[in-house]
């Protein structure tokens, strides 16, 4: 076969826009109050210095940029939680996430090797959990964060029997 | 089907579990794994203290350090527990961070019993897991008693067995070596001369623009920059030395294992390449050795060499040095059939992302293997065979959206090798290139 890819012919991997499967809103919200509170006290700790060393319009400018830089993480991680997504395939596992650096992972359920369900303090508070799978391959990155805990629990069954139904040797 | 063990080997009775079937570590394992940091606590702290004319301080801060320690293992230890079930190994840890790890039994491939040396006073003994092809341990249970180790071990290597439907190795002595057919030798004299055009070269030239920007520039400055200078050189001669007396004599043979691997001038090592194990090659031909045509091959092979006793491949090299020629034919054989001819180039905007790849950036694939091009001085060949791709992942970086353009990875179990990379292809033939590649390497998987 000389040219892989004939223009044209095989179908793309990504499924339409609306059939992702999505991190839960709760997570938006977790990442967002954290946002909030580590940098709006890194904010806030900044203008009190400056407002002590320095004279009030320093001060309020610092403020100023400070609630800027703080504007644009809010919106950097909204986007990012948003372009979180997976997708369960017939075969094989879908993961998509970033924005700045885009990547989308395919999985095969055979190539599985263990699949760990992961859940930090603050994530538990929430109900949330993150669910990585693990092949082989060390470059292996699919994970998923902010899933309910019922999701995810659902999610590493599903992918625990598929794995066993379709392993595949070295 | 596995034949069962022996009466006389019959599996001792499971340690006691609670309710649902979930067991605990040994009651004794906070004291192991709080034990240890809280000696090197106590040595540090005491001689500070003794130092210092605050001793009471020094035993104040180890009173209250200690019993920290020791809670935090105590919780640590409380929040472990596992379960066998039919199809995996379940454990649950974590305090802070909880973590539930699946482990499903067809994936198993060798179970340790480890004695480390405090555990062996105790009478405990760790459990190491090593799943199919991971090069690093996984999932390991510290600590547990011997007994209730062994039987785990029996436990996990019987059910994992049955579900592979595979025979449990009886482990043991192979027969006498099979007959080898010798593929290929590599002579002393390509061996040394390949050696010595690569890094040797390059900071010889370095080395001698060093030396007269300085004469020219500043004549006394020439002892210091010679005294730096030396120990680059030593280290260049030496690595080169090594190297030379690693691969002296380099042989490749088949045989019915695998394919068989001798080389060392002073110490003789071997390794086979069990048939079928590779996950990636890669064939590099430097710019230094294109005039004579030579190229270096290097393998990553999954897991350790079939029938035991022999160690890892201590080089990753398959051949050292040979003509192109016949490195291809080596590469063929070794993953039975030809290759395909990496002939996609990427589109000409590629040229912006990466400018010095640009010409040698190419992607070909068939039925059985992906074979992806890349460098500027050194010129590599990566070839996947498609039965071994463990993941496929699709990379975008915002320069390359800027472009239309994305890179595809292809992942393997090897360790030292990460795969093969079609590097900044046009973004729409990059996902039909991912679709094309998940397609095949399942086909692939299931020949």
């Amino acid at each position: 076969m000389a040219h892989p890819h004939p223009p044209g012919q095989p179908t793309p991997v990504e499924p339409a826009e609306d059939a992702w499967l999505r991190p839960d809103p709760a997570l938006l919200r977790l990442r967002r109050t954290v946002t909030l509170v580590l940098v709006g006290a890194l904010v806030l700790t900044a203008t009190a210095v400056a407002a002590a060393l320095s004279d009030p319009t320093t001060a309020l400018a610092v403020l100023a940029v400070g609630l800027g830089l703080l504007g644009m993480l809010l919106l950097a991680v909204e986007r990012r939680t948003r372009a979180w997504g997976y997708y369960e395939r017939e075969d094989d596992l879908l993961v998509r996430r970033g924005v700045l650096v885009r990547r989308l992972s395919v999985v095969p359920y055979g190539r599985m090797q263990y699949v760990d369900v992961v859940a930090g303090p603050l994530a538990r508070r929430y109900g949330l959990a993150t669910v990585t799978l693990h092949t082989a391959a060390a470059a292996t990155d699919a994970y998923v964060p902010g899933l309910r805990a019922d999701e995810a629990t659902r999610l590493r069954d599903r992918l625990a029997a598929l794995g066993e139904a379709r392993q595949a040797g070295l | 089907m596995s034949a069962g063990p022996p009466p006389a080997a019959r599996v001792p009775a499971a340690p006691p579990a609670d309710a649902d079937g979930w067991h605990r570590l040994h009651p004794l394992t906070p004291l192991l794994r709080g034990g240890r940091f809280g000696l090197v606590l106590v040595v540090v702290l005491g001689q500070q203290g003794l130092r210092a004319e605050s001793a009471l301080l020094g035993l104040g801060v180890i009173a209250v350090a200690v019993p920290l320690v020791a809670a935090f293992a105590y919780v640590t230890w409380r929040a472990m527990r596992y379960r066998l079930t039919d199809t995996e190994l379940q454990v649950d840890s974590g305090v802070l961070t909880k973590r539930q790890r699946r482990v499903p039994l067809a994936r198993l491939q060798s179970v340790d019993v480890v004695r480390p040396l405090f555990a062996r006073i105790l009478g405990l003994a760790e459990l190491r897991l090593e799943v199919a092809g991971g090069g690093q341990t996984e999932a390991p249970l510290s600590y547990l008693s011997e007994a209730d180790a062994l039987a785990l071990r029996m436990r996990l290597l019987e059910l994992s067995a049955g579900r592979r439907g595979a025979a449990v190795p009886a482990g043991g002595p192979t027969a006498a070596a099979p007959p080898e057919l010798l593929l290929v030798a590599v002579p002393p004299g390509p061996l040394l001369w390949s050696n010595l055009l690569g890094a040797p070269v390059w900071t010889t030239g370095f080395l001698l623009v060093a030396v007269v920007v300085t004469a020219a520039v500043d004549p006394r400055a020439f002892g210091v920059v010679a005294f730096t200078v030396l120990p680059v050189a030593f280290g260049v001669v030496t690595t080169v030395v090594r190297r030379v007396l690693t691969e002296y004599g380099f042989r490749v043979s088949e045989s019915v294992d695998g394919l068989k691997i001798r080389h060392g001038l002073l110490e003789t090592r071997s390794a086979t390449i069990p048939a079928g194990r590779v996950q990636v090659v890669r064939v590099r031909e430097p710019l230094l050795w294109r005039p004579f045509g030579w190229v270096r091959v290097e393998v990553d092979v999954a897991g350790y060499a079939a029938g035991g006793g022999e160690e890892q491949m201590s080089t990753s090299a398959l051949l050292p040095v040979a003509p192109k020629e016949l490195a291809v034919a080596l590469v063929a054989r070794v993953l039975s059939g030809s290759l395909p001819q990496p002939a996609v180039p990427p589109p000409p905007r590629a040229r912006l992302r990466s400018p010095l790849w640009f010409r040698r950036l190419r992607v070909g694939l068939d039925d059985r293997h992906v074979v992806t091009t890349f460098g500027f001085v050194t010129t590599t060949m990566d070839v996947v065979p498609l039965a071994k791709v463990q993941s496929l992942r699709l990379r975008q970086g915002p320069l390359q959206r800027r472009l239309r353009l994305a890179s595809v990875h292809c992942d393997t179990a090897g360790r030292r090798l990460p795969g093969a990379i079609a590097w900044h292809r046009d973004s729409d033939e990059a996902r039909r290139l991912l679709a094309e590649l998940t397609a095949r390497a399942r086909a692939a998987r299931s020949r």
